[in-house]
C-alpha cells in the first residue's frame, strides 16, 4: 500500500466520528462493471456461452500487510490492544505470543476492511433489546464500533476503579482479572457490555495468531509453529504414505520462502 | 419498467450442481436453454487458484465465497411463539453463491440413502408398529424407490469419479465395502481414498467389536479420472483445503471440474450471472408458468420468457421462490394445511472426541472425506425396538482438515486463553481425534418455512423465516449415538474420553451442517407433497425443483449423492416423457 493511500485511510477512520461505512468495492466488482456485455437482446448481464469466461488474475490475491502505523487505532488505543493480546496469548517458554506476532496490527488492518463494518451482512433492523441466545449476532455495532466504544468503556472503567491508571499500567494479575471479569460479563462499563469488548478482541486475537502471515499477524508462523500446522504446503501424500510419523519440514505461507525447498 | 427478453425453450434458476446438470442434458437434447445464477462466475483456473485459494481466514472465516446475508438471509426461531430475527452471519449451515453453488464448497462426502430411507414410514410401522412413531411427526415414504433411483445414482456418480469401495455389487455382498447399502449394479468409478493412522485405528477397533467399518465415499477423487462428459480431475493430494473452498487442484467434484467444460461447449446454452432471479412468473389462471423476472448487477429488472422453468438454486431458496411466486399452497402451521415450507428438516450432529498419549494423527493430512464410516447405527440397520426412536446415524472417524483458526481442539474444562491455553493447544492437536454420529431427522408439523412477516431483503422482498428445533426423537437418537461413538472412541486406544450430546435449542451460531432438507417436499399425494414423483410442480406442471428441498424428511447422510441421483431421475423423466407431451406426468 502506498503512503498516500495510507493517509487516506487514517483520515477515512480517524477518531472519534465512526468511520463512514467501507465502500466494499472490490476489485471484482469494478472488473464486473467494466465487463458487462450487451446481448443481442439488450439486456446488461455479464453473459457466457460458448467459452469459459477468462479473465487472466481473476483470483486476485491479497495485498499482503505492510506492518508500521496504525490505519484505525489511535496510538493510545493500539497500545491497549497490544497489552490485551499480550495477555491472551503471552509470549512465554513455548514460543512468542500474539504481540509479537502483529496481532494488533492484524485487528487494525481487519477492522479498516470490509470486515470492520460487517460490509457483507444483513445489517437491517429492527434490533430486538433482547434476542434468543440462539439466535446470534443481533447488535447493529459493527467491529470499528465495538471497538472504539469498548475500547473507550474500558479507558474510562480503569480510571475510575484503579487510581486513575490505564489498562496498560495494571499489572499483570489485575489485567488478567479484568478480564476473565468481561469475559464472563462481570465488569459492567459505562454504557457499553464489557463482554462484547472480550469476545471482539479473543476472537480476532485468535484469527490474528493462526492466519497466514500476509495478513499482517503469525509472523513467522510463531502460531502454527506452536501447535505444528504446516501452512500451504499443498501436497501431503508422503504423510498419509507414512501414519503417525512426526511431521518435521517447517511450515510455508501464502507468500512463500526459501523453506519452500527444505525437506 | 420491466422489459421482456426472446422466449427460450428452458430457464435454470441457479447454476450449481443441478443447475449444471439439467442445462447440460437439456442443451444436448436440442432446447434453447439459459440459466440465470446471481452470484458471479466461478472456475477453478481463475478463482481457486492455488496461489490463493488455501486461505484460511479469506473463506473460511470471512466468508468471501458463501452468498453474502445483505444479498439474502432467512429469519429464524425455535418455535412459533418466538419472534423470529435474521441470520446476519451464517454460522450452522453456509449457502453458496455463484456458479457451482454450494457444489464448489462442500466436502464431498457423498452417500446413497438406504434402501429402507426411501419407504421410512411404512417400513417403520410395519416392523414395530405405529406406536414407535414420535408425536408431532409428518414422516412419509418418499414417491421413488431406491432401486428406481440405483440408476441415476450410478449416473451421477461416474459423473463425479466419487472414490469407493462397494458394499454390495447385484445383491452380492463385498469385502471392505459398507454390506448395508442398497444393492447397485457396479463398483465406484475410482479405488477409495488412503486412510490415516486413526483410521486405521477406528477400523481396527469397529471390526473387533463387530461392527462394519469401511472408507466414506469421496467426491475427493483417489486418483486421476475423466468422467463421461469427457471432464478430467487430478488425484487428491489430501491439502485439507476442501469445505468452505474451491479445490484449486481440480481434485474435487463440483459442477466446475465435471460438468460446466463440456455446458460451456454447448452453442444453444447461456449463462447469465449476477442477475437474481425476483419471481416465477405465472399466466392469469395461475396453472403455467411463463418465464421468470430477474433484475441484473445495473439493477435493471427484466423478463425471460420460457416454456420450461427449472428451480435449480439451493434448497432453502427453491422454497422462498415457489413462496414469493405463489407456487403451490403455503404451509399453515396452526392448520396444517398447505405445503410449500412443509416439512422443514435438518441434520443432528453428536458423538465422541478422544485424546491420545504419544500419537501423529497429522490433522492437517486430510480431505473433506477422507474418513472410514460404519452403518451399523444407521437407518433401521438395528432393531428399534428397545430403543423408541425413529432414525439412526453413520459413525465416522474423519480428519476434513487442520486448519488452526478453527481447528484446535483442547480437552473441556481447558482455559480459553493464557498461557495454560497455550500448552493445551500445543499438547492436543497432534493427539485428538473424533468419533462422529451424523444422525437423521424426522419431519414435524412444528418445524417449518414460511415468509417473514417483518424482515426485507435489499430488493424489498419478504426474507423466508425458519421455525425449526431438535425433537425429543432426535434428541433421543443423537444421544444414543454419542454413546456408541464414545464406546468406539475408549477401543481405539484413548486416553480419556469426552461425550459429546447433542445441543438443544438449537442455535445459529456454531456451524453444524449445510444440510438443509425439506419445503418442496416430494410425494404421491398432493395435500402432503409438492412435486410428484418426477419433481415436478402438482400446481404448474411447467415448474421441476431440484435439490434436497424434494426430501420428506432427511436421512442419516449427506445429501449431494441423493440430490445429483434425483436430477438424473428428474430429468430422464423430462427427457423421455415431459418434452414428447408436455403437462402433469402424474394424475392427481
Amino acid at each position: 500500500m502506498h503512503t498516500d493511500d495510507r493517509s487516506a485511510m487514517r483520515a477515512k477512520f480517524a477518531p472519534p466520528t465512526e468511520a463512514p461505512r467501507h465502500s466494499g468495492v472490490s476489485r471484482r466488482s469494478l472488473l464486473a462493471t467494466a465487463a458487462l456485455l450487451i446481448t443481442t437482446s439488450g439486456a446488461t448481464a455479464k453473459v457466457v456461452t460458448k467459452v469459459l469466461p477468462w479473465r487472466p488474475n481473476e483470483a486476485y490475491p491479497v495485498t499482503p500487510v505492510v506492518p508500521g502505523g496504525w490505519l484505525f487505532f489511535t496510538a493510545d488505543e493500539a497500545a491497549v490492544v497490544d497489552a490485551i493480546v499480550d495477555r491472551l496469548i503471552p509470549a512465554d517458554e513455548l514460543g512468542p505470543g500474539a504481540k509479537e506476532s502483529g496481532v494488533t496490527t492484524f485487528i487494525d488492518r481487519q477492522l479498516t476492511g470490509p470486515y470492520g463494518g460487517h460490509d457483507w451482512l444483513y445489517m437491517t433492523g429492527p434490533f430486538p433489546a433482547n434476542p434468543l441466545p440462539t439466535q446470534g449476532l443481533q447488535s447493529p455495532l459493527t467491529p470499528r464500533q465495538q471497538y472504539r466504544q469498548g475500547l473507550a468503556a474500558l479507558a474510562a472503567y480503569c480510571k475510575a476503579n484503579f487510581g486513575g491508571r490505564g489498562f496498560v499500567d495494571l499489572s499483570a494479575d489485575e489485567k488478567d482479572k479484568l478480564l476473565a471479569g468481561m469475559e464472563k460479563g462481570d465488569i459492567k462499563f459505562e454504557g457499553f457490555a464489557s463482554r462484547m469488548l472480550f469476545n471482539a478482541v479473543h476472537a480476532n486475537t485468535m484469527e490474528g495468531f493462526f492466519a497466514d502471515p500476509i495478513y499482517g499477524g503469525n509472523k513467522d508462523m510463531a502460531g502454527w509453529k506452536l501447535i505444528g500446522f504446516p501452512g500451504v504446503r499443498y501436497d501431503f501424500r508422503d504423510v498419509i504414505d507414512n501414519p503417525n510419523k512426526p511431521y518435521t519440514l517447517p511450515p510455508v505461507s501464502l507468500q512463500g520462502q526459501p523453506a519452500w525447498g527444505v525437506r | 419498467m420491466t422489459r421482456r427478453l426472446p422466449r427460450k425453450d428452458a430457464v435454470i434458476v441457479g447454476l450449481g450442481w443441478t443447475g449444471s446438470i439439467m442445462a447440460l442434458e437439456l442443451a444436448r437434447s436440442g432446447l434453447d436453454v439459459v440459466a440465470i445464477e446471481r452470484g458471479p462466475w466461478r472456475d477453478t483456473a481463475t478463482d481457486f487458484n492455488i496461489g490463493t485459494a488455501p486461505d484460511e481466514l479469506r473463506y473460511a472465516v470471512r466468508h468471501d465465497i458463501f452468498l453474502r446475508t445483505r444479498q439474502e438471509t432467512l429469519t429464524m426461531r425455535n418455535n412459533s411463539s418466538q419472534t423470529a430475527l435474521p441470520i446476519r452471519r451464517w454460522g450452522s449451515f453456509l449457502p453458496g453463491n455463484g456458479v457451482g453453488g454450494a457444489g464448489s464448497h462442500w466436502n464431498g462426502q457423498t452417500w446413497r440413502f438406504l434402501p429402507d430411507d426411501f419407504r421410512l414410514r411404512s417400513h417403520m410401522v410395519e416392523r414395530y408398529g405405529e406406536g414407535i412413531m414420535p408425536e408431532g411427526h409428518q414422516i412419509q415414504d418418499w414417491p421413488m424407490s431406491y432401486d428406481e433411483l440405483e440408476p441415476f445414482y450410478d449416473k451421477f456418480e461416474y459423473v463425479a469419479g466419487i472414490s469407493g469401495k462397494a458394499g454390495n455389487i447385484k445383491g452380492q455382498v463385498q469385502p471392505g465395502g459398507n454390506p448395508f447399502e442398497g444393492a447397485r449394479e457396479r463398483d465406484y468409478p475410482t479405488p477409495p481414498m488412503k486412510q490415516g493412522y486413526s483410521q486405521e485405528l477406528f477400523t481396527k477397533a469397529a471390526k473387533e467389536m463387530g461392527l462394519h467399518p469401511f472408507p466414506r465415499p469421496s467426491a475427493n477423487l483417489s486418483a486421476a479420472y475423466t468422467n463421461p462428459y469427457g471432464c478430467s480431475m487430478a488425484p487428491c493430494t489430501y491439502c485439507g483445503f476442501c469445505e468452505r473452498f474451491g479445490c484449486s487442484n481440480y481434485s474435487k467434484s463440483s459442477p466446475q471440474t465435471c460438468v460446466l467444460p463440456a455446458l460451456v461447449r454447448e452453442p444453444n446454452f447461456e449463462a447469465r450471472t449476477e442477475c437474481e432471479v425476483t419471481k416465477v412468473q405465472l399466466s392469469r389462471d395461475g396453472k403455467t408458468a411463463t418465464g421468470v423476472v430477474y433484475v441484473d448487477a445495473n439493477g435493471e429488472e427484466w423478463e425471460q420468457p420460457a416454456d420450461l422453468v427449472l428451480l435449480c438454486a439451493y434448497g432453502l431458496f427453491n422454497v422462498r421462490l415457489m413462496l414469493l411466486s405463489g407456487i403451490g399452497k403455503p404451509y399453515d402451521a396452526s392448520t396444517g394445511e398447505g405445503v410449500v415450507g412443509r416439512n422443514y428438516a435438518y441434520q443432528t450432529g453428536s458423538g465422541a472426541t478422544a485424546f491420545f498419549d504419544n500419537v501423529n494423527f497429522n490433522p492437517f493430512a486430510a480431505a473433506g472425506s477422507l474418513g472410514a464410516a460404519l452403518d451399523d447405527y444407521n437407518s433401521d440397520n438395528f432393531d428399534h425396538g428397545p430403543h423408541g426412536f425413529v432414525g439412526g446415524a453413520s459413525i465416522t472417524n474423519a480428519y476434513t482438515n487442520g486448519r488452526p483458526i478453527q481447528y484446535r481442539p483442547t480437552p473441556r474444562g481447558t482455559p480459553n486463553w493464557g498461557s495454560a491455553w497455550k500448552k493445551a493447544v500445543r499438547e492436543t492437536y497432534q493427539r485428538v481425534t473424533n468419533v462422529g454420529a451424523q444422525g437423521s431427522v424426522m419431519s414435524y408439523r412444528a418445524n417449518y418455512l414460511d415468509l417473514d412477516p417483518t424482515y426485507k431483503d435489499q430488493l424489498g422482498r419478504p426474507l423466508m423465516r425458519m421455525t425449526f428445533d431438535f425433537q425429543p426423537n432426535e434428541i433421543k437418537m443423537a444421544n444414543w449415538m454419542a454413546e456408541r461413538c464414545e464406546a468406539i472412541a475408549k477401543a481405539m486406544g484413548a486416553k480419556t474420553t469426552q461425550i459429546n450430546r447433542l445441543n438443544t435449542p438449537w442455535n445459529v451460531v456454531p456451524y453444524q451442517s449445510t444440510h438443509n432438507t425439506g419445503g418442496t417436499v416430494a410425494g404421491t399425494d398432493p395435500k402432503t407433497s409438492v412435486l410428484n414423483r418426477y419433481l415436478q410442480s402438482w400446481d404448474v406442471p411447467n415448474v421441476f425443483v431440484m435439490g434436497a428441498s424434494t426430501f420428506p424428511q432427511n436421512a442419516g447422510y449427506n445429501p449431494t449423492g441423493t440430490v445429483g441421483a434425483l436430477t438424473y431421475w428428474a430429468l430422464d423423466a423430462i427427457q423421455k416423457k415431459y418434452l414428447k407431451s408436455p403437462g402433469a406426468l402424474v394424475q392427481q
